[in-house]
């Protein structure tokens, strides 16, 4: 258990960016939260597979981070992904991967924790573990080495992750973390003997999966099914979900890093879970029902976090933050109390297209107003009504006019392309809008400009989309360039992401196990940091699944049918098999699902089979906009002629 | 000024320990925020994005440590300068401690400009990282001060840029060992920062197959009318300004 900082030392003046590794956030002084060690506590290592300042922000590590160090029978560090100079500095000098706190070596802890926020980082996990000295397939690993295991949203497909990652968490993780400490302590003060006996017992906590315990069949190319091979293992693996927000007012004491990071701010989480029902979203499917924290909480933590951490800027958190019931009066208040202190600023990420929005975005950004950002994520009504965005064009341009007259310069708008059912007229749709945006602008200012930012859509599991066959890279690169040639000459600007990238997030999104030996090819052939364009190649990709003997376009851009099971079918995130494929068909026929937030329950699954309800303040609609409520609902499902797109549909 | 009459403090600071690997911006970074944390009436400038009246002294290179860290700042009202340092090390990372703090004049110089020297203590080794004899060194370094001209290679601005940094050099003093480092050779380096500065690795790597393996800033010093001065003894006002209203 040495600390390993005087070999660390000397490679930091060679490497870029060395307070990456240097750890000393503010919140884990001594005396504070810091990590306390003992012989008997469950040490966990909690790892973001990505650069320290992608990684440290992340609120689902930090709050875990909290809660493990709250117990005295537990302990929890950090540790991030060394950039590919440190990486290979600590190779040649045989220092293995530590954590920022201690400067512990991760080999020497109980549990190695991975947060798997994106499909692209896959190739960084094999790539920590084996750094830190564990062997990167689970079937060669021994008592003497840590426990694997991942949460994050991308564990509702494990499949991929199979053989390397020991154990997964599905869902929430503020009460799964406990029950896992426990049983790791237990198999820790017994020595740590029997690494099956171990998987074994976490397999009864509800939410974990441990890969290892099922038999995956095959029917040709197709899984026929994945079988528990024991008795008290279950069939199905049932998302962890926490009830009440209210009770878990974390982090209480977010780290402040030394170096600038992403969302360099207090971040405060206002409501977990949307209803908004957005087809694509994966994050909206998986995380339902909504959970609005108290108003009064909000304020609480917003007014003790930035006194506790010096921040001038808060951000209020969650998938749809205008959605919150108590936003106007806490932003108000938010307004009143920075008067006359400097200046605080506050953002809410993932705004709502619509006036009320803007509004609300005027009462908090006083002062600078430079750019304000919207997501339509599809140029038509229709293609919008098919990914259920239920945006009326007139929102949109009422939400710019507001912005622009209220001295914004800079509008950015987001999208999808390869949507299903796209046509090239939802394309050219996306070039309208965005003229239609920056004639707006013109009235108010003639700096007024607009920026298009498109992302190749990625079918993901565990949404209505997860049966819909993904667009090559052609067909992507084609949209875009149709795109680009419809904005020439216009005010707007194109910026795009690399088809080729979301091809590979294509495989690893909806893939199996056998994919697994893809990824493991991919890094073993170096291909590290595959998110960032420095790093990703898709010929890395495309070659593993040769060697694999995998055809790239059946697990990427083939339709699956209703009665194929999906490789992710024995987790469940509450949402009926049912509901997902009517709802998938509905959008075939170009029909929208209004939010049963403030509508009659359609019957997801996530309430009645969890017995969960939604916690949320006001039973009305928040004012402003059309979504969810404004559009026209008079026509039901049966009345529209379905159309299929898939090669076989089950009748 | 806003928000009444201005009050120009001078404040002196470490970076010492593992803090040394952070840059100067994540430096004044974390100064902004234990401001804040303290609730200390930072004065702001006009304008439409107004920001706080803070000014830095010379910039520490990343990996540098320092005894002696200046910054001159204003706050809106009258603060206890005596309880200041306490009130701002409680929200500073370890290994930065604000050790002083005097009340400036009005239109005080800046740091950047009144500085004119500055002492280092420099843990030295060859350029593989192996250790130097120090007699050895003693005759490099008198050998290479003998020399007309010390060429260095510089990095600025990412163009590597060629100067002489012999004009920047007044003394190097071997001090011998051991160092904090473990190495047997302690240099102190004394060098002018006007009309421009150089690094220690730099002066060193002119010299000769000489890197620093650990550099430490160890004064600053305001020099004039053929005196020198610390920072927080120049250009300050009595701690009893009422005491000399007559």
């Amino acid at each position: 258990m040495s600390d390993l900082w005087p070999r660390i030392e000397p490679l930091l003046a060679r490497v870029e960016k060395p307070a990456r590794y240097i750890g000393m956030e503010m919140g884990t002084e001594p005396g504070s939260l810091a990590p306390r060690h003992g012989s008997s506590r469950a040490a966990f290592l909690l790892i973001y597979p990505d650069t320290y300042e992608i990684g440290l922000p992340n609120q689902g590590l930090q709050i875990l981070y909290e809660l493990v160090n709250e117990r005295d029978d537990a302990v929890a560090e950090r540790a991030y992904a060394p950039w590919t100079d440190m990486e290979a500095a600590m190779r040649a000098a045989r220092v293995p991967l530590f954590s920022v706190d201690t400067h512990r070596a991760a080999g020497d802890f109980d549990v190695l924790a991975f947060n798997l926020s994106a499909e692209l980082v896959y190739t960084n996990l094999l790539n920590l573990v084996d750094l830190a000295g564990v062997p990167v397939r689970g079937a060669d690993r021994s008592p003497s080495h840590p426990v694997v295991i991942a949460g994050g949203h991308c564990t509702y497909n494990p499949e991929p992750l199979a053989e390397y990652v020991d154990a997964f968490v599905i869902g929430d993780g503020e009460e799964a973390i406990g029950e896992i400490a426990d049983v790791v302590g237990a198999w820790k003060r017994g020595g740590r003997a029997n690494r099956e006996a171990v998987l074994r017992d976490l397999a009864t906590i509800a939410g974990v999966y441990v890969p290892s315990l099922y038999d995956v069949e095959y029917d040709g190319p197709t899984v026929r099914s994945v079988t528990p091979r024991y008795a008290d293992v279950p069939a199905v693996v049932d998302k962890r979900t926490v009830a009440d927000l209210a009770d878990w007012p974390y982090p209480k004491h977010q780290l402040v890093p030394l170096v600038e990071v992403v969302h360099d701010r207090l971040n405060v989480e206002i409501f977990r879970g949307c209803t908004r029902g957005c087809r694509f979203c994966q994050a909206g499917m998986i995380t339902r029902p909504v959970r609005e924290r108290p108003e009064e909480q909000v304020r609480t933590m917003v007014r003790d976090g930035l006194r506790r951490t010096g921040y001038d800027e808060v951000a209020l958190t969650s998938l749809s933050s205008a959605d919150f019931s108590g936003i106007e009066g806490v932003v108000a208040d938010l307004v009143t109390d920075q008067e006359g202190t400097g200046g605080v600023s506050v953002s809410l990420p993932s705004l709502r297209v619509d006036a009320f929005t803007v509004g609300i975005a005027s009462e908090l950004q006083k002062v600078r107003r430079s750019g304000l950002t919207f997501a339509p994520e599809a140029g038509t009504w229709r293609l919008r009504q098919v990914i259920n965005k239920l945006i009326i064009e007139d929102d949109l341009y009422s939400a710019v006019d507001a912005a622009y007259s209220q001295g914004w310069r800079r509008v950015k708008l987001y999208f999808l392309t390869g949507l299903p059912t796209e046509m090239d007229e939802d394309t050219l749709g996306i070039a309208q809008l965005a003229t239609n945006v920056t004639d707006i602008g013109r009235k108010y200012t003639k700096q007024a400009s607009c920026t298009v930012s498109v992302g190749g859509f990625v079918p993901k599991p565990h949404t209505p989309f997860q049966w819909f066959g993904q667009n090559g890279v052609e067909e992507l690169q084609r949209k875009i360039t149709l795109l680009r040639n419809a904005v020439r000459g216009t005010r707007a600007q194109v910026k795009w992401h690399d088809p080729k990238a979301t091809f590979a997030e294509g495989i690893a999104s909806r893939g199996d196990r056998r994919i697994g030996r893809v990824i493991e090819r991919v890094w073993r052939a170096g291909g590290t940091f595959q998110e960032w364009s420095e790093g990703f190649s898709l010929d890395l990709w495309l070659d593993a699944m040769r060697a694999e003997g995998l055809e790239p376009d059946w697990f990427v851009t083939r339709h699956r049918v209703r009665d194929e099971v999906l490789p992710w079918s024995h987790i469940a995130a509450g949402l009926h098999a049912d509901f997902l494929w009517d709802d998938w068909q509905a959008a075939l026929a170009e029909h929208g699902l209004p939010d049963c937030r403030w509508t009659p329950c359609y019957d997801c699954g996530v309430c009645t089979d969890y017995a969960l309800e939604h916690v949320v303040a006001s039973p009305v609609t928040p004012a402003g906009g059309s979504q969810g409520t404004g559009q026209d609902l008079s026509r039901s499902a049966a009345d529209v002629p379905v159309r299929f797109l898939g090669s076989k549909v089950h009748s | 000024m806003r928000g009444g009459a201005a009050n120009p403090v001078r404040l002196r600071y470490t970076k010492l320990g593992k803090v040394r690997w952070i840059s100067h911006r994540d430096v004044a970074r974390a100064l902004e925020r234990a401001f804040r944390i303290a609730q200390l009436p930072l004065a702001f400038s006009e304008g439409f994005s107004p920001r706080p009246r803070v000014s830095f002294g010379l910039a520490l290179s990343t990996g540098h440590e320092s005894e002696s860290e200046y910054l001159d700042l204003v706050f809106s009202e009258a603060v206890d300068l005596d309880a200041l340092a306490s009130r701002l090390n409680s929200g500073l990372p370890e290994g930065i401690d604000v050790v002083g703090a005097v009340a400036l004049a009005d239109r005080a110089p800046a740091l950047q400009e009144a500085v004119t020297c500055v002492e280092w203590r420099v843990d030295v080794a060859r350029g593989d990282l192996t250790e130097v004899d120090p007699a050895r060194l003693r005759e490099e370094i008198d050998a290479g001060l003998a020399r007309p001209a010390l060429v260095a290679t510089r990095h600025r601005k990412g163009r590597e840029v060629v100067e002489d940094v012999r004009p920047v050099i007044r003394r190097i003093t071997v001090c011998g060992g051991p160092s904090t480092a473990g190495l047997p050779t302690v240099v102190e380096m004394e060098m002018s920062t006007q009309p421009r500065g150089a690094k220690p690795g730099e002066v060193l790597a002119a010299i000769g197959d000489l890197t620093d393996v650990r550099a430490r800033r160890t004064h600053q010093w305001i020099e004039r009318d053929g005196a020198r001065q610390e920072p927080l003894d120049a250009d300050t006002r009595p701690r009893v300004p009422e005491a000399c209203v007559s």
